[in-house]
């Protein structure tokens, strides 16, 4: 909303400066987004009286002018063709930057001659586009007097958000009511005129549906002769950056600033029949005031003759029957819209409109009437003409309803203490009324039509409070947690912020990438679902909700690739989207690396699956997880590389997912590979036991040196090494300790479609030495455990 | 020798010039075989030292007196003399062999990959942390949310243009959901029971309230998402909020609270703060804070200068959103407040462009990760 000074000074009696009034405005909640100030870049510019004009002598188009200014008379060269004696123009001294070409002022001759100063065209002030002469400005204007007054520019504009509760301040008399009230100055009420008509309106009106349209009101003025409009009105809806037209629009347009009042001009000769305010019928269309033709349907209000649609209600105007500089009959309407149809409408056709940002916003009932009259009167004395009887239908919503306000309130929910005479005092500024509620020290108070948004006591604190000045409000000392807290975060929340310490100290990068994924990419990843598809996505490559972090961070990884950084290690540690339901959002980690090691002067191998499934399983130790008791599983997603990823369970439960991405994901993915990958599903991990102490159960160390026994098996190709290594170390707890596979061998003396897989088993004894035969005993329980688990031969 | 020679001869052999002969001869001996020589010509059976030994015995009580102590003494020094001086060599040995083997350290080693964390997972953590310490508990909530959580137990009315301030990204492609249906009263039925993305995390706050019974003091954070996309939004961002509900919390309280967050979080002790009246749906009265900054040469730094930067929302939360959730608005009241992480870790650690957050760049991720190991504390600074 923008409004200017001046403007504002019809309504609010103040000496305020442009650094106060902003000042007072934000602190009320008028939040000024920019103030401009025309003035100020014409600040060094006067006016100036050309005494004598002669030719250059040197130069045919150019005169050597001498000049009274404001620093005494001045010998100037100039190129202009109006230049001469008696003209007031603008002056600019020696050391004045101009405007429009950015050039500073030297004295220095031009052709032979010194010029001591420059005179100027309106282009070179960017006051306006004429370069061809300098300006020509009032000639009764003393010399010295400011260009920027002359040319009505001193008018600073205020820029301010309007918060979508106060549709009052989208006129400058409710600006000026809140600033008055702030004590800015004294607000100047000026009452609407009363108009008796002359003749009873040949054009009725009528509302079909009074929820979408609850008040019309309608003058006719006939004989009227419009045209361009009076400088002052010209300049204030200049200053705003709206294009005067002609009296009778930019008057609809002034009210629409000044009052909030959004109203409507026809050319009573173009109507037919009654013009009424009814729902839109399939199949209507009009061509609105910006040319553009728009279907009607019957969520609309439109406003129509018995002949035609002549405009979608509170928000446009149609072509055919606006004003234009022919008309001399014209049917000012000014009515109420339903708020929510008008947003909705406005929404349905994307036409914004002064006209539908205000009156979506809900503005003051009361105020057709009166305005629609004060409107008239404008016309009246602009255009001449004489007015008809006044029209008004329909009934309106009823006024706000009276708050019950305890004063005590203003203490209890803005902890300011404000006196209850003050109280009455803001509000009354504001435009309640107030009663003493039966002798008590409550109130009754009542809000003005224009003030819908207050509805109880909170409302009326947050007026009080804002009007007195929130830096009134002490502030309370804060408090303290006091005693024993228990952990802020949840324990998946917990885990995510240990697993973000292990992956970056693991030598992985944190990424924050989308929550949302392109559909065909969810796909892959197992989503996709319809309800995880957005509606109204940013962009088609961000149209659903992501079943898997993986996708975004392979794609990322693939882009750093292509700027030229390879090897990027990222994981992030964010949500996933099963479904849309509260359970469906499950914490992840996905881990990517996508290997591009550079060369090495010591040769290491390639980084593979082993790599990332070793951080994979540090990550779980890390959190907690009980790594001995994981199994693996078999790849179970279309994205895992078929014989180069898996899972791991627990239970039936899959914890996590590893290994190579499938080379037909990563195509779809436009991205190169191998790419290797690690996923913790952070729901599924078990929950920590709940124990009664914070102590860790006694260690346990053996007095006796742990020993190692190596044993090879041949088993069949397809014997998975982990099932071995289980069952080995499954076959005499808790003697053996550990078991490590240290050797896979295929080759002489192995038969084909076998492999030889050798492991040194570790048993630590704990109450005593183990003689040999306790060691062969073991041995035996190992060997035969393997064999009945993996249908293994023991190797000689 | 000579000497020595003459010692066993004459009365009283020259014990000192044997010894400065044999130290001479052991100074002098190249390599270990020659070391052994000096050994055998001095210590050996037939050796000299072991020669004017066995004189001892014939000599007179009163020679044996003086003489035993000197060559025992001579003995034992031209011994540990002799292994001494083998140790050296068998060092020398070891020390020549070494460089043969020699490793040129200047190799570079095995690539370490330095992880770091994402300043948007920093920051929570450390607004989380702050909030702790006042007594707040940390909430969740998911990010599809419903229409009810996100809007209208907030207090936005149906249709209202605040709505519109929050470009809502909405779930599914039913037809019913369209938020260009022309018909009000069925896209507003449809739209109760719709999915969406929340655009804030105040659902939080309603699920609390929802479940838990008053005194409530918590925070929530996470991801949030609005229709937005330009230099100073991105279409998904973060949230941090907090929510009081008791019998008497004031403004004053909310205030207190805030202007020990600002402090505590920016890490500045004398931070001047402004509260403005300002208008949101879901409290009455509002307010947005803002902190004083200097946004001369470019950067902006807080706590100095003459300018004001908006960082948060805040005020009293609505009676309407206290009885939606399920409360009494005569008995309960409280504050909340929302702010956006995303730009105030821009603020802290100096991220000019938000887009950047989300890009995954390894440069940035690099350039402005935290190391794992440096954890925020309020004790030692919060951003240490």
């Amino acid at each position: 909303m923008k409004f200017t000074l001046s403007w504002l000074k019809d309504h609010l009696k103040t000496d305020t400066t442009v650094d106060r009034l902003v000042d007072a405005m934000t602190m009320a909640g008028l939040e000024v987004e920019e103030v401009h100030d025309p003035a100020a870049k014409l600040a060094p510019f006067t006016a100036a009286r050309i005494v004598s004009a002669a030719k250059h002598p040197n130069a045919d188009k150019l005169q050597v002018c001498q000049v009274e200014t404001k620093d005494g008379m001045k010998e100037i060269v100039c190129g202009a063709p109006n230049a001469r004696a008696g003209l007031v123009t603008a002056y600019a001294a020696i050391g004045t930057t101009i405007p429009g070409s950015g050039i500073t002022l030297e004295a220095r001759p031009v052709r032979g001659v010194v010029s001591n100063g420059m005179l100027c065209s309106g282009a070179e002030l960017e006051v306006d586009s004429d370069a061809d002469g300098i300006l020509e400005l009032d000639p009764k204007l003393a010399v010295g007097a400011s260009v920027a007054e002359a040319l009505g520019l001193s008018d600073p504009v205020i820029d301010f958000e309007v918060t979508p509760n106060r549709s009052d301040w989208l006129g400058v008399v409710g600006v000026a009511r809140d600033l008055a009230a702030a004590g800015l100055g004294r607000f100047i009420a000026k009452p609407a005129p009363t108009l008796k008509g002359v003749f009873a309106s040949p054009v009725t009106i009528a509302i079909d549906d009074e929820t979408a349209c609850p008040i019309f009101a309608a003058r006719m003025i006939r004989g009227l002769k419009n045209g361009p409009s009076p400088a002052w009105l010209q300049q204030r809806l200049r200053a705003i950056g709206l294009r005067p037209r002609n009296i009778l629009v930019d008057i609809t347009n002034f009210f629409s600033y000044d009052r909030a009042r959004p109203l409507h001009v026809y050319d009573a000769d173009k109507l037919e029949g009654t013009v009424r305010a009814r729902l839109g019928r399939a199949g209507e269309s009009f061509k609105a005031l910006d040319g553009k033709t728009y279907d009607v349907t019957p969520a609309m209000c439109v406003i129509a003759d018995d002949a035609r649609v002549l405009g979608i209600g509170g928000i446009m105007g149609g072509e055919y029957s606006g004003a234009s500089d022919a008309t001399t009959n014209a049917l000012i309407e000014s009515a109420y819209f339903d708020a929510l149809r008008t947003f909705r409408t406005g929404r349905a056709t994307g036409i914004n409109s002064d006209a539908r940002y205000r009156n979506e916003r809900g503005i003051d009932p009361d105020s057709c009437v009166p305005e629609l009259d004060r409107a008239t009167q404008m016309i009246l004395d602009l255009c001449g003409g004489e007015v008809s009887e006044p029209m008004r239908v329909g009934r309106g919503p009823a006024p706000p309803a009276p708050v019950r306000f305890d004063p005590d309130r203003v203490r209890a929910l803005a902890g300011m203490s404000v006196k209850p005479a003050r109280i009455v005092q803001i509000l009354k500024a504001l435009g309640f009324e107030t009663a003493p509620e039966g002798g008590a020290k409550r109130l009754i108070v009542t809000p003005p039509s224009w003030r819908r948004d207050v509805e109880g006591a909170a409302d009326l604190v947050e007026e009080i409070a804002r009007i007195e000045g929130y830096d009134k409000v002490p502030a309370a000392d804060p408090p303290r947690a006091e005693g024993y807290r228990a952990a802020a975060a949840s324990v998946g929340e917990s885990r995510l912020r240990v697993a973000r310490r292990a992956l970056a100290s693991l030598g992985y990068l944190e990424a924050v990438t989308w929550s949302f994924c392109e559909r065909r990419h969810a796909d892959l990843f197992g989503g996709g679902a319809e309800a995880l598809v957005l509606a109204n996505p940013i962009s088609a490559d961000l149209d659903c909700m992501r079943p898997s972090a993986l996708p975004n961070l392979i794609r990322a990884a693939q882009k750093n690739a292509d700027r030229g950084h390879g090897d990027a290690r990222l994981f992030e540690a964010g949500p996933a989207y099963f479904g849309d339901g509260d359970a469906d959002q499950a914490r992840t980690i996905a881990v990517v690396w996508r290997p591009a090691p550079k060369r090495h002067w010591r040769t290491a191998p390639a980084p593979d699956l082993f790599d990332v499934k070793r951080d994979c399983l540090a990550l779980l130790e890390t959190l907690a997880v009980p790594v001995a008791s994981l199994q693996h599983a078999d790849p179970d997603q279309p994205w895992q590389h078929p014989a180069r990823a898996g899972g791991l369970r627990l239970g039936p439960k899959i914890i996590a997912r590893f290994g190579e991405v499938h080379p037909t994901t990563l195509k779809a993915l436009d991205a190169e590979g191998p790419v290797l990958v690690f996923e913790i599903l952070v729901d599924a991990l078990p929950a920590p036991r709940a124990k009664p102490t914070r102590a860790k159960p006694p260690l346990e160390m053996s007095d006796f040196m742990p020993l190692t026994r190596d044993f090879a098996f041949v088993v069949d190709e397809k014997v998975a090494a982990g099932d071995v290594v289980r069952a080995a170390i499954g076959a005499e707890r808790p003697l053996i300790t550990d078991v490590a596979l240290f050797d896979v061998y295929r080759g002489p003396g192995v038969p084909e479609g076998k492999k030889s897989l050798a492991i040194e088993v570790t048993l630590e004894p704990r109450e005593r030495t183990l003689a040999d035969a306790d060691i062969d005993l073991v041995s035996k329980k190992i060997v035969a455990a393997v064999i009945k688990a993996t249908g293994a031969v023991q190797r000689a | 020798m000579d000497a020595a020679v003459n010692a066993t001869s004459t009365s009283a052999p020259d014990v000192e010039a044997l010894e400065r002969e044999l130290t001479a001869r052991i100074d002098a001996a190249a390599d270990e075989a020659a070391l052994e020589a000096v050994r055998i010509d001095a210590l050996g059976k037939q050796g000299l030292v072991s020669g004017l030994m066995r004189t001892l015995g014939q000599m007179s009580p009163d020679e044996r007196q003086i003489m035993g102590p000197k060559l025992n003494r001579l003995r034992d020094l031209v011994a540990e003399t002799i292994a001494v001086r083998k140790a050296g060599f068998a060092e020398a040995a070891l020390e020549a062999k070494l460089r043969v083997d020699a490793i040129d350290v200047t190799l570079p080693a095995p690539r370490f990959y330095q992880g770091a964390i994402h300043p948007i997972s920093r920051v929570l953590e450390e607004m989380a942390l702050i909030f702790g310490e006042m007594g707040f508990t940390l909430e969740e909530g998911p990010d599809i949310e419903t229409d009810f959580n996100n809007f209208t137990a907030l207090n936005f009315p149906e249709g209202h243009p605040a709505r519109d301030m929050h470009d809502t990204f909405f779930l599914g492609r039913n037809p019913a959901n369209d938020p260009n249906t022309d018909d009000p009263a069925s896209s507003m039925a449809a739209n109760r029971e719709r999915k969406l993305l929340r655009t804030h995390t105040s659902p939080v706050q309603v699920r609390t309230m929802l479940r838990q019974p008053p005194p409530i003091r918590m925070i929530c954070q996470g991801r949030t998402y609005r229709k937005d996309s330009d230099a100073t939004h991105t279409p998904m961002f973060h949230q941090t909020e907090g929510l009081v509900i008791d019998e008497k919390t004031s403004m004053a309280d909310l205030k207190g609270v805030l202007m020990a967050f600002v402090k505590a979080y920016f890490e500045v002790d004398a931070v001047e703060v402004r509260f403005r009246p300002h208008y949101f749906p879901f409290t009455e009265p509002s307010a947005e804070m803002d902190v004083r900054c200097d946004r001369s040469g470019g950067q902006i730094k807080i706590g100095q200068g003459d300018d004001w930067l908006e960082i948060l929302g805040c005020g009293m939360v609505h009676p309407n959103v206290i009885k939606k959730c399920g409360l009494d608005p005569e008995k309960y009241q409280g504050y909340a407040f929302g702010m956006g992480v995303d730009r105030l870790a821009g603020l802290k650690y100096g991220m000019p462009d938000l887009r950047d957050y989300f890009g995954a760049d390894v440069r940035w991720l690099k350039h402005y990760g935290f190391s794992p190991y440096l954890l925020p504390g309020l004790a030692q600074g919060i951003a240490t």
